[in-house]
């Protein structure tokens, strides 16, 4: 029955494919025998009553494949990177920053107990299925994500929301950031809180929180999210009908060649995409990607590896150098190696690590080394702290001084993966334990694939040392250090030391700080704290990852969170 | 022969069933799991366990297969956790076949059309350059990595001389109404050449590459095999007989030499799916090859438990055709 289902799914969307083309084909020599066909001139007439609209289509080649087009459902870039394009959220990212701006809100406003939040909608927006976009639309996409139930509430389908707002309208045992939801007037949102963070509304610009069409979720069953052997199952608007307001509408997803169409839509309420389609190919290998590239069949790819960069500009295509929104740090476990209790074993690794010589040699142009857990863009982000100075004798000394001159330490390497963050693993890995080694440590390398374990056993606690990293998801320090350390049961088991309660209830402090100035002063202090007495993990350095586009491409504006719009993009061959 | 074959199928089910066990065990056993794909890099422990619950990875290993073979038996062989996200790992498999059937009988075709002529020719033509050569080109044959194979065909034809597509199946807007998946045939069947040329383009270089071990191997076997028959006696009395040397040439040698070459060209189809892996990941072709490389990145159980069982089956169906074509070719085995 699926297989009927699906082969009819593809035989019509080949179909479409083929009769577009035909349309095509008529419009261009329609262009050249003017007035012998009206009824076909009729229909082209559509497009070129527009004048300056490209019919272009743009390429991107991406490394991985979406999950759905769901962006309530999906935390994985491949599947933001598509969504992104089709959706718009109450709240966005200036372009080029991670900065929040106005998005489907044209404006916004916190009650004094920063608990109640007017959002006046934008006039005349459009979603992808003809309805309009009004207050009564987003009440019904908050309500849709309280009331998430079953399966979708584990949060391998619905990380961010159990993450950002933690429970579900059901969970009578968990708590929710989420209050209520009400259309004041036609255009008016009010949000309604149940305490104050300092993560609200900034989050809202996050593509999980995209606004979707309430007629078209329900036509296509939207929540429906169930369980079904060791994975989920995802309804057709998942997978098939993604409804959203953005520059471009869901055309269809080609997976015999794991291809996704996404085309202009016409009736954008803002500047309209720059090319009539476009097309987001999956290349998992990266050698490919880049030929796929010179031979001219992509016009960009994301993530080019640095060894490439000069080379990609050589041949003329632009390497465009996203900011550093982002840390690479090597977390640090106590539970399988008591020695780290100590903090001054913890800083003689620190003292033992050449940050700058490594950020030369083995991270892109642009890279940076890190003296705290979070980039120097957001707001505490401490200036008066230093990366821990490279000095192999005074981090013999410590060890000496805390009776582990011989220290011997299992330091896990992720293989089969890169991350913004870390674009060669092995190499920052191998220089790390070359830097420990020179100082008498001796390190027992603990190879593993990143979904083969190297996860799992960092998060349970296996790995004494390991290499992880983190790209923020919006503006807020609290998505960074606050991820990492408020629970105690954290990927670096802060529960081992005794300096847990004290961080923990500072960052809970400061995340509840209402007053901007206040709690900026805050995590500064923390930051110092962190780097200083606690120290519990190495914070090693943020790195730049790039996107490369050929000649052809402009109008391309990178984002420090990978978020790209690519609405603004025109082909120029 | 009925009775033969019968034999063969069940003990078929019975080493699916083994397969079946081993694998799934074998699967659990190795670090991580499909947990870590769905959660990503950024869950906690709670998270961890929470889903662990809910996909009843907590149960015992063998209640685990338990439910897995009741629901297998039933057609459903679960959910693929990465490769195709949501989707019925039964039909993962089916989607991705074509793709890797077309590749590899196209490969297939490429390295029996060059081997077993070229084999039979330097055969004849023991010692001389023309037989040099070619024992040397299949010794480069067996040695070069596929994925550096491709990636230099793909540089040299692909990106510097901009003759053939670097990667993927068709280009981005040129596809044919899908019949069969078989992006070739379905541009020829629906008359649609732009779709068919374009997609037989797209599979050279990739079936290049591909065939390039079988087409060592076939191109040995062949070769060793007609020298050998062009020791043996019958062909002697033969020639003594005074038969033309076309009847020798067709009835005596190349009848005989060629079948240990059946065999080995069925062995090929299982080195073939291996190649594919490796071919198809390199070449971006979304086929089974693909679909198994990623699904073991990523620990997709279903998935891989659909498609090894699956490879299997076809492993031990070409098996018994290469057995019957045996038959055929020689009446010895079928007395038997």
């Amino acid at each position: 029955m699926i297989n009927r289902k699906a082969a009819a799914v593809a035989g019509a969307a080949a179909l479409a494919l083929v009769l577009s083309s035909c349309a095509e084909s008529e419009r261009e020599s329609d262009g050249e025998n003017t007035d012998t066909d009206g009824a076909a001139t009729g229909a082209a007439g559509d497009g070129s009553g527009d004048g300056e609209m490209s019919d272009a289509t743009f390429i991107f080649g991406a490394a991985g494949e979406p999950k759905l087009f769901d962006p309530f459902y999906a935390s994985d870039g491949e599947t933001f990177r598509i969504t992104r394009q089709i959706y718009e959220q109450l709240l966005d990212f200036e372009p080029g920053t991670a900065e929040t701006i106005p998005g489907l809100a044209e404006s916004y406003e916190g009650s004094e107990d920063g608990l109640t939040w007017d959002f006046q909608i934008r006039e005349g927006v459009k979603f992808h299925d003809g309805t309009d976009l009004d207050a009564e639309a987003v009440c019904a996409n908050f309500d849709r994500w309280y009331n998430q139930t079953g399966a979708a509430q584990n949060s391998a389908v619905t990380y961010y929301w159990n993450n950002n707002f933690g429970g579900f309208a059901d969970q009578s045992d968990r708590d929710s950031l989420y209050e209520s939801c009400e259309a004041t007037d036609e255009m008016t949102a009010q949000v309604t809180i149940t305490r104050y963070t300092s993560k609200f509304p900034d989050i809202l610009a996050h593509g999980a929180y995209a606004i979707h069409s309430p007629s078209a979720m329900e036509e296509h069953d939207a929540n429906n999210v169930e369980a079904a052997g060791e994975g989920f199952t995802y309804p057709a608007y998942a997978t098939e009908h993604p409804t959203g307001t953005g520059a471009f509408q869901f055309a269809g997803y080609d997976q015999a060649n794991g291809t996704v169409t996404l085309e202009r839509f016409e009736d954008y309420w803002g500047e309209k995409a720059g090319v009539a389609e476009m097309v987001v190919r999956s290349i998992p290998d990266e050698a490919t990607r880049r030929q796929e590239l010179e031979a001219g069949q992509i016009h960009g790819y994301d993530l080019p590896n640095p060894v490439d960069w000069n080379s990609l500009e050589e041949d003329g295509n632009t390497i465009e150098i996203r900011p550093a929104f982002n840390i690479l740090y090597v977390g640090l476990n106590a539970t399988t190696n008591e020695a780290l209790l100590d903090v001054n074993v913890r800083k003689a690794l620190s003292h033992a690590i050449n940050r700058d010589q490594l950020v030369q040699s083995q991270l892109p142009e642009g890279a940076e080394a890190a003296s705290q857990f979070f980039p120097d863009t957001l707001p505490g982000y401490n200036e008066d702290l230093e990366p821990y100075a490279y000095d192999p004798d005074m981090a013999r000394e410590l060890l000496e001084e805390a009776g582990h001159a011989d220290l011997e330490i299992e330091f896990w390497q992720p293989t089969e993966v890169t991350r913004p963050y870390m674009p060669d693993p092995a190499s920052i890995f191998d220089a790390i334990r070359s830097d420990w080694e020179a100082v008498g440590i001796t390190v027992n390398p603990r190879p593993m694939p990143w979904t083969g374990g190297y996860l799992e056993g960092t998060e349970q606690g296996q790995a004494a040392a390991y290499l992880l990293g983190w790209t923020g998801d919006y503006s807020s320090p609290d998505n960074f250090i606050g991820t990492f350390f408020t629970q105690q049961d954290n990927a670096f088991d802060t529960g081992n030391y005794d300096f847990a309660d004290e961080l923990t209830d500072m960052l809970v402090e400061a995340d509840s700080e209402p007053d901007p100035d206040a709690r900026e002063e805050m995590y500064k202090e923390i930051n110092a704290r962190i780097a200083e007495d606690f120290l519990p993990g190495l914070p090693i350095s943020h790195s730049p990852p790039a996107i490369v586009v050929s000649e052809a491409v402009q109008g391309l504006i990178t984002s420090p969170l990978a978020a790209e719009d690519f609405s603004t993009v025109t082909i120029d061959e | 022969m009925t009775k033969y074959i019968v034999r063969r199928l069940f003990q078929a089910v019975i080493a699916l069933f083994m397969l079946s066990v081993l694998l799934f065990i074998w699967l659990r056993s190795l670090p991580g799991g499909p947990v870590s794909a769905l959660l990503g890099e950024r869950s906690t422990a709670a998270d961890r366990e929470a889903l662990e619950r809910a996909l009843g990875l907590d149960q015992p290993i063998f209640v685990q297969y338990w439910r897995f073979l009741t629901r297998a038996l039933s057609g459903d062989f679960g959910t693929s956790t990465f490769v195709a996200p949501g989707q019925d790992a039964l039909q993962v498999f089916l989607a991705r076949l074509p793709a890797t059937i077309e590749l590899s009988l196209f490969a297939l075709l490429i390295a029996v059309t060059l081997a077993i002529p070229l084999g039979y020719v330097a055969a004849r033509r023991r010692g001389r350059p023309l037989d040099t050569g070619a024992v040397m080109f299949s010794l480069v044959g067996v040695a070069v990595p596929v994925f550096f194979l491709a990636f230099v065909l793909r540089d040299v034809f692909a990106v510097n001389l901009g003759w053939l597509p670097a990667s993927g199946r068709s280009t981005v807007g040129i596809n044919s109404t899908d019949v069969t998946g078989l992006f070739v045939l379905d541009g020829l069947l629906t008359r649609e050449w732009d779709a068919a040329w374009d997609a037989l383009r797209h599979l050279i270089l990739p079936a290049l590459a591909l065939a390039s071990i079988p087409f060592a191997v076939i191109f040995r076997i062949t070769r060793a095999s007609v020298l050998d028959v062009l020791d043996e006696d019958y062909v002697r009395t033969a020639r003594a007989k005074g038969l033309t040397s076309q009847v020798i040439r067709g009835r005596h040698i190349l009848r005989n030499a060629l079948i240990p070459v059946v065999t080995t060209v069925g062995l090929q189809i299982g080195a073939l799916l291996a190649g594919a892996v490796l071919t198809e990941r390199v070449f971006s072709i979304r086929g089974i090859g693909d679909a198994l490389a990623r699904g073991f990145e990523q620990r997709d159980y279903p998935v891989l438990q659909v498609l090894i069982m699956m490879a299997a089956l076809i492993y031990i169906i070409v098996n018994l055709l290469v057995d019957i074509a045996y038959a055929v070719i020689d009446p010895r085995v079928r007395a038997k």
